[in-house]
Formats: structure tokens, C-alpha cells, sequence
């Protein structure tokens, strides 16, 4: 887009690459705030649906749908208060902290091939380091709140967070052992073609993986039954008890948005991404196409994608309306003698799996790709080179046959060690 | 798991920590009203929890001696205003001792479907709000809804649906009105499939249960001691039901009725329904327990208010016309207790001769039932208070009066 800037417009190169930044983070933030509005306005349907009651009805005409915009107006205008006792200024940073952690996270989330905001080969990595950094939030606006509740609540947040991104991050390991990649946009294009091939049922493993992911993802981001650090009956409100107006809705912004994020991730890394259950556009060939029917494959896949990532949301939504809420000692216990060692096992299990060789569903035949021919585009040109330098050597008969990556037993072990698992 | 100790103090001794004082309460979401519970707690562990009491006293015994029996009745409603029913009865029934002023068949028979109305009403506003203070929310107002239905079948019988003044000494204010028992059936024969869905979403729920079982176990023996009454005294396996084992004047209005006290004699509740089973994590008298009292009582209510129906519609007599307003006492003084949903609620009258009792005092349950908090809560979490104190039901408005 940048190049687009640059080149059409005559822009010179930093204003370009600002232009296409600032276009970027619009996008994003509409993700996110629109997205929390939405969400919030979900959640209080979904809930009073659950409740047997009507949740919203009135602002805005049908379904209440502009419920939250009103509640937003009216936060903005609450006035935005500051405990006599606390450190103001980490008080007032933290909210930031955690909305800013939630959005910069969005930057790696494709939202169909090739839709992202920053193509990034670290892109999981990328995700749960910012994601890490969102833990801040709540121990800041804890510790300078200069209220015991809510560094309470602070304190359960560091433990309970920092405990369940260990499992968490074994379990999106698995994904990216199987891919072979760390790039979120080529995990999804892996996983092309009928929903077989999702990687969630790669094997048995992947589905108890995904399963754990779901958990800890709830865990990390303190929804219930594992939402200890607003633990209302207890806590009062916890971290942001003495939080009002606008800095509060941001606590719920940043909530809102990293639920979305982690069902996102899910449906990247375990449930196809952008790629619906039967590959429609695939079989029409608009995905193989240019131009508008490209365009329009790629829309119906960020639709695919926004539906899997909101029934992700709903899924956390009709868990925290059923279940009690769990204690702290039940909730570690949960992470470290439960998560922790399932993922650990089907960590094992998926590496056991892709190393013998046992049949995947990527196998099956049917409408779908090979899984291991979708890479990055540096990996081709890699292969291309490494096959063209291969090609220039008279091969001497004792010589195994040289192909692309996968078929050369060097290359095998080679990538098996680089990537950790791939073909 | 090792959460409760016997001295939370000793753990850890060498690498202890501060302590610190945290007030729960007045304004807490979980302490059911302004009840203040001040916990000194050494991280998330809690070695000290102290009650403090006083913020909604009313003077309303003071008060009760300077009206009339009949014009003090709408203050016993705002005593236990979640079972306003069950108190207007505990004071009628005391008042018409010290008159020896006698019920016929009908006006009794009325008694037990408003009173055990109002226990099942009652129960399950305790049962919604345990849910809210184990941190589900759901059902809260699953029961909620339920009770709707209760005070809209209040509302039509006496006008009210919080605070009924509806029992006086004498009967009641009115007759129920036409139609009104079989709204009542027709709500019963609904409401009975929905507790299921109680037991579902709470009794066996697996995180209900590991939140609640062997948590805040309270042994038969200390229960007594602490003059435990009700739900919390039966949850610890002892058998005494007021509507039973009590005064004559109160357990002759449930003669003839089948029922059994709610509790676990030798290993099992008693077995007129189907219950479902107990967790093997439960320990009796522990905050499972307590709850699963309640549940129970709230389906044998349902049984009683059929019979009480059928009873009340062939009986003969009146349906109790209420004393004068300025009924003239006689000289004495006369004590009774009765079973509401909490426990024993007892009146005390003490007459000179004159409309207005010279004194007047009520014995509370909650207050009693509070007073083991602090020994529950000694060495548990602090996530564990919310469980224990909202498994004790205790309602703020009768401990302070």
C-alpha cells in the first residue's frame, strides 16, 4: 500500500509508509472499538437470552442494537475520578497499558489470505508476547488504585495469567510444529480445502490441544469461570474497582478485544482461519483468480473468519453465564496439574504423530491442497534457488533423486530440525 | 487440598508476609445487605473474620412497645423482609397465646399454604444468591423469576408483595381470594419440574461442588452450641424442626400433614423424592450441605402447600377474622418460636393489662446462625467467606431489627 502511496500519488517514501500506517491502524481500531461494541451488546443479548430475559430492546430501534453506544456516551461523560491514595499517574497509564497491548496484538491477525495489517513471519510469536504485555494492565491499575481490593485482585491476575500462558503457549506451539511455520497467514492456507483438513482434526492430538487452548485462552483472558481478578462477589470489582467513565470502558475494550483475539487465533491456528468448512470460492476457482472475484473470495473468507472468531466469543460468553466461578487454588490447579501436563501430552502426541508419518485427514482425498504446498513466498523462492543450485550439479547415480523441500532426506532432517516437526 | 488450616498463622512462618486488614462490607456485593465482616487476611488466606452488626437497626422492638399487636405486624415484615409471611405468623401466634385466642380448621390450614409460600419464596431468594456469591449469576434469576410468580400469588391475596401485614393475630386480613388456589396448583404443578434445573445449574454442578463441599464444616455438636437454628442446624445433621418438635399452639397447625424433617440420618436425606445424589467431596455440615437443606425444604414446601390445599378447601369454619385493632391484653408475659425459612424466629410479649405491650423482643435466627462465622472462616480463602457466610442465609434486616 505504501508502494501504492508512493508511486500513484507521488508521495515521497516516509509520508507513503505513514499514509499506509495510519490507513492500517484505522482499520484496526475500528476492529477493536467497533468489535467491543459489538460484543458488549452480544454479550447482554446472549445473557439475557440465557437469563430468560430480553436483554436490550430499546436504543436503537430493533434488538437494542446501539445499546452500547449510549452506555459509551454516557461513560464519556461520567466524571473520571482519581483516589485521593493512589499513584495518579500509573493509575491513569494502566487502562492505556492494556487497551494498547490488545490493539497492537491485531497487527499480526490476518483476517483472510493476505488481509493483515502487517505481514509478519513471527506473527503467533508476535501475538502472545503483546498479549503478555496486557497482564500489566490489571497489576498497574491494581497497585496504584491504593485500594486493598483491588491489588487483590491484582495479585490473583499475576499469578493467574502468567500460570496460563505456559500451557497456552504449548498448546499454539502444536499448530505451528505441524505447519511448520510461525506465519499466521500460511497456517491458514494450510488448512484449505474441506474442513478436514482444519488442523484441530489433524489427528487426535490436535483436537485435545485445541481444546486446552480454548481453556487457558479463556484463563488468560479473565473470563469466567476463571475471571478471579473482577471477581465481583468477592473482589468487589478487583483491579477496576475504583476506575470510572471513560478509563474503565477501556479496561472493557481491552477485555473485549483480546477475547476476540484469542478466538481468533483459535480459528487460525485450529479451526481453518479464513477457509469455510466446504471450499466454495476454491471450487468456483475465484481464489486461484485475479481482481474482483479475488476480492470477493478473500471478503467471503474474512466473513468466515469474523463468524468463527464471534462463535469463539459466544462460546466464553454461555460459559460465563452457566458456570461458578472458581476459586484461586482450584484455578492453578486447573493450569498446572491439568493444562499444563494435557498440553505437554499432546505436544508429544502431534510430534509422535507428524514424525512417524501416521495418517492425517490431510491425507483424505478429496477437494483440498497438500498441506506442506502452501509456504511463504521467501520459502518457494528458497526452494527454487536450492532446487536451481541442485540442478547446475551433475547428480552422480548414488545420489537420492532431488526434488523441492520434503522429498530430499537432507532436506528432511533438515527441515524436521528447523521447523520441528514439518515434512 | 490443603486450604483449611488449623492456624493459618503458623504456615509459612519463616517467610510471612504482612498482614492485612480489609473491611468486607457495609458496601460489599456479597455480604447480602450491610453487613460488615472486617478480615485479617496474610495474602488470599484469611486467619480472622469479625462480624460487625448495627447498620440497619430500625428499633423496632422499641417501637413494637409503644403500638398495638395488630398495628406492630408491618413492622414484623421488615424484620425478615424475605419471608415477611413467616413473620407476621411467629408474632400472631405469640399474640394469640397471651390472648388464648384459638384458629379454626380453615384459618390454619390458610396459615401453612401462605407460611410454606413464603418459604419457598424465601429459599429461593437464598439459593439465587448463593449462586451470585459463588459467582454465577444465571440462577439468580431463574429463582427470581419463580418467586414473581409467589408474590404475584402474594399480591393477589393480600395486596403486597414484600411486605404483606397479610397473617395478624386473629387469622388473616382476608380471605384468599376466588380462584386463588388454583393459580396457586397451577404454579405449583409448574414450579416443580423447574427445580431440576436448580440442581442442575447448582447442586451437582462440578465447580458448585468443589466450591461449596467440605468447605466451612460445621459439626452437629457446635451448631447447638452456638444456638444454630434451621436450614444451617439441619445441614448439620441434627433432627429438630420447630414445625414438629415445637410449641403445641404452633405444631397443631401442621397436625395430620406428612412430612419429614429435612435431614441426613444415616447417610441419606429422607427419601419422598427424588433428590439427587450427594457428592462424595460433601461433608456433613459443610456449606454443600446447608444449601442442600434448603433445596430440599423448597420441594417438601411444594408438598405441603398440596396438601394444605386440599385440606383448606373442604375444612369448615372461618378464615380467622383479625382481633380488634385495640384488643385489650391481658396481664402476662408469653414467649414462642417458630419455624421460619431461617430458623427460629421467637417473639416475646410482656403485658401490663393495657392494648400496648409494656415490652417486646424477637429472637433472631440469623443473628445466632452469623455468630459461627467467624469460627467457619478461621484459616479458609477469602473466596471462601462470600461461600460461607451466603451458605448461613442470613438476612441483615432481622439480626439488626
Amino acid at each position: 500500500m505504501a508502494e501504492f502511496f508512493h508511486t500513484t500519488c507521488s508521495l515521497p517514501t516516509p509520508l507513503a509508509y505513514l499514509v499506509a500506517a495510519i490507513i492500517h491502524c484505522v482499520l484496526i481500531i475500528h476492529v477493536v472499538a467497533v468489535g467491543a461494541l459489538i460484543f458488549i451488546w452480544l454479550e447482554r443479548k446472549v445473557s439475557g437470552r440465557i437469563q430468560d430475559r430480553l436483554g436490550p430492546t430499546r436504543v436503537g430501534g430493533a434488538f437494542g442494537w446501539l445499546q452500547t453506544l449510549a452506555d459509551g456516551i454516557k461513560l464519556i461523560a461520567k466524571e473520571d475520578i482519581t483516589p485521593k491514595d493512589a499513584d495518579w499517574m500509573l493509575f491513569k497509564a494502566a487502562p492505556y497499558v492494556g487497551f494498547a497491548a490488545s490493539y497492537c496484538a491485531y497487527i499480526a491477525l490476518p483476517f483472510s489470505d493476505g488481509w493483515v495489517a502487517q505481514h509478519m513471519n513471527t506473527a503467533v510469536f508476535f501475538i502472545l508476547a503483546v498479549l503478555g504485555i496486557e497482564v500489566f494492565s490489571p497489576i498497574l491499575a491494581g497497585y496504584a488504585s491504593g485500594s486493598k481490593w483491588s491489588l487483590f485482585g491484582a495479585m490473583r491476575e499475576a499469578a493467574q495469567v502468567v500460570s496460563y500462558e505456559v500451557p497456552l503457549g504449548m498448546c499454539v506451539v502444536v499448530p505451528c510444529m505441524i505447519c511448520g511455520t510461525l506465519n499466521l497467514v500460511t497456517i491458514g492456507n494450510q488448512q484449505a480445502g474441506l474442513f478436514t483438513n482444519w488442523l484441530a482434526f489433524n489427528d487426535p492430538f490436535t483436537f485435545v490441544v485445541a481444546v486446552v487452548y480454548f481453556t487457558c485462552a479463556t484463563a488468560s483472558v479473565n473470563r469466567a469461570p476463571f475471571d478471579l481478578a473482577e471477581a465481583e462477589s468477592e473482589l468487589v470489582a478487583g483491579f477496576h474497582t475504583e476506575y470510572s467513565g471513560l478509563r474503565w470502558s477501556f479496561f472493557f475494550m481491552a477485555e473485549y478485544g483480546s477475547m476476540f483475539l484469542v478466538s481468533g487465533l483459535a480459528a487460525i491456528l485450529f479451526f481453518g482461519g479464513w477457509n469455510g468448512p466446504i471450499p466454495i470460492f476454491q471450487v468456483l476457482g475465484w481464489s486461484e483468480s485475479d481482481g474482483v472475484l479475488l476480492y470477493l473470495a478473500r471478503l467471503g473468507g474474512c466473513l468466515n473468519f469474523l463468524l468463527k472468531g464471534t462463535i469463539g466469543v459466544v462460546v466464553m460468553m454461555w460459559v460465563r453465564w452457566t458456570l461458578p466461578r472458581l476459586r484461586i487454588d482450584q484455578v492453578m490447579t486447573t493450569c498446572l496439574k491439568y493444562c499444563v501436563p494435557i498440553a505437554a501430552f499432546g505436544f508429544l502426541g502431534a510430534l509422535f504423530w507428524q514424525v512417524n508419518e501416521l495418517p492425517t485427514s490431510n491425507d483424505l482425498p478429496g477437494i483440498g491442497i497438500n498441506r506442506f504446498e502452501a509456504r511463504e513466498s521467501w520459502v518457494i523462492e528458497a526452494d527454487q534457488q536450492r532446487a536451481s543450485r541442485a540442478a547446475a550439479v551433475t547428480p552422480s547415480p548414488s545420489d537420492v533423486p532431488i526434488g523441492p523441500i520434503g522429498s530430499v532426506e537432507f532436506d528432511r532432517v533438515e527441515a524436521l530440525v528447523m521447523t520441528g516437526g514439518a515434512r | 487440598m490443603a486450604t483449611q488450616l488449623d492456624d493459618a498463622r503458623i504456615i509459612e512462618f519463616d517467610v510471612r508476609t504482612d498482614e492485612m486488614l480489609v473491611n468486607m462490607g457495609p458496601q460489599h456485593p456479597s455480604t447480602h445487605g450491610v453487613l460488615r465482616l472486617v478480615l485479617r487476611t496474610d495474602g488470599e488466606i484469611v486467619s480472622e473474620v469479625e462480624p460487625h452488626l448495627g447498620y440497619l437497626h430500625r428499633c423496632a422492638e422499641k417501637i413494637g412497645e409503644n403500638l398495638t399487636p395488630r398495628q406492630w405486624i408491618p413492622y414484623t415484615d421488615r424484620m425478615d423482609y424475605l419471608a415477611g409471611m413467616n413473620m407476621n405468623l411467629g408474632w400472631s401466634l405469640c399474640v394469640e397465646k397471651l390472648i388464648e385466642h384459638d384458629l379454626s380448621e380453615k384459618a390454619k390450614h390458610l396459615r401453612v399454604i401462605i407460611a410454606e409460600m413464603g418459604r419457598i419464596a424465601s429459599h429461593l431468594v437464598g439459593m439465587g444468591a448463593y449462586g451470585l456469591d459463588l459467582g454465577t449469576f444465571s440462577p439468580f434469576l431463574y429463582a427470581f423469576r419463580e418467586r414473581e410468580k409467589i408474590l404475584d400469588l402474594f399480591e393477589e391475596a393480600c395486596g403486597a408483595r414484600l411486605t404483606y401485614s397479610y397473617l395478624t393475630p386473629g387469622g388473616a386480613t382476608a380471605d384468599l381470594p376466588n380462584g386463588w388456589l388454583q393459580k396457586c396448583s397451577a404454579f405449583l404443578d409448574q414450579f416443580e419440574p423447574v427445580i431440576q434445573e436448580y440442581h442442575a445449574l447448582l447442586t451437582t454442578n462440578a465447580i458448585f461442588v468443589k466450591r461449596t463441599a467440605a468447605i466451612g464444616v460445621m459439626s452437629g455438636e457446635m451448631a447447638v452450641d452456638y444456638g444454630c437454628t434451621g436450614p444451617v442446624l439441619r445441614g448439620s445433621g441434627v433432627d429438630y424442626d420447630l414445625r414438629r418438635d415445637g410449641e403445641e399452639r404452633y405444631t397443631e397447625m401442621y397436625d395430620g400433614y406428612a412430612f419429614e424433617v429435612i435431614v441426613q440420618k444415616e447417610g441419606h436425606y429422607p427419601k419422598d423424592h427424588d433428590y439427587p445424589a450427594i457428592p462424595k467431596e460433601a461433608v456433613l455440615g459443610d456449606c454443600w450441605h446447608r444449601f442442600y437443606v434448603r433445596m430440599l425444604e423448597v420441594v417438601q414446601a411444594v408438598d405441603l402447600v398440596r396438601q394444605a390445599i386440599d385440606r383448606y378447601s373442604t375444612a369448615s369454619g372461618d378464615w380467622g377474622v383479625p382481633i380488634k385493632l385495640t384488643h385489650k391484653l391481658p396481664k402476662g408475659e408469653v414467649y414462642l418460636e417458630t419455624e421460619a425459612p431461617r430458623g427460629q424466629m421467637g417473639f416475646y410479649l410482656v403485658s401490663d393489662g393495657n392494648a400496648i405491650p409494656w415490652r417486646v423482643r424477637a429472637r433472631s435466627s440469623c443473628f445466632c446462625n452469623l455468630s459461627v462465622t467467624s469460627e467457619l472462616c478461621r484459616g479458609c480463602l477469602i473466596a471462601d467467606v462470600p461461600a460461607i457466610v451466603g451458605s448461613l442465609d442470613v438476612v441483615m434486616g432481622e439480626i439488626d431489627r
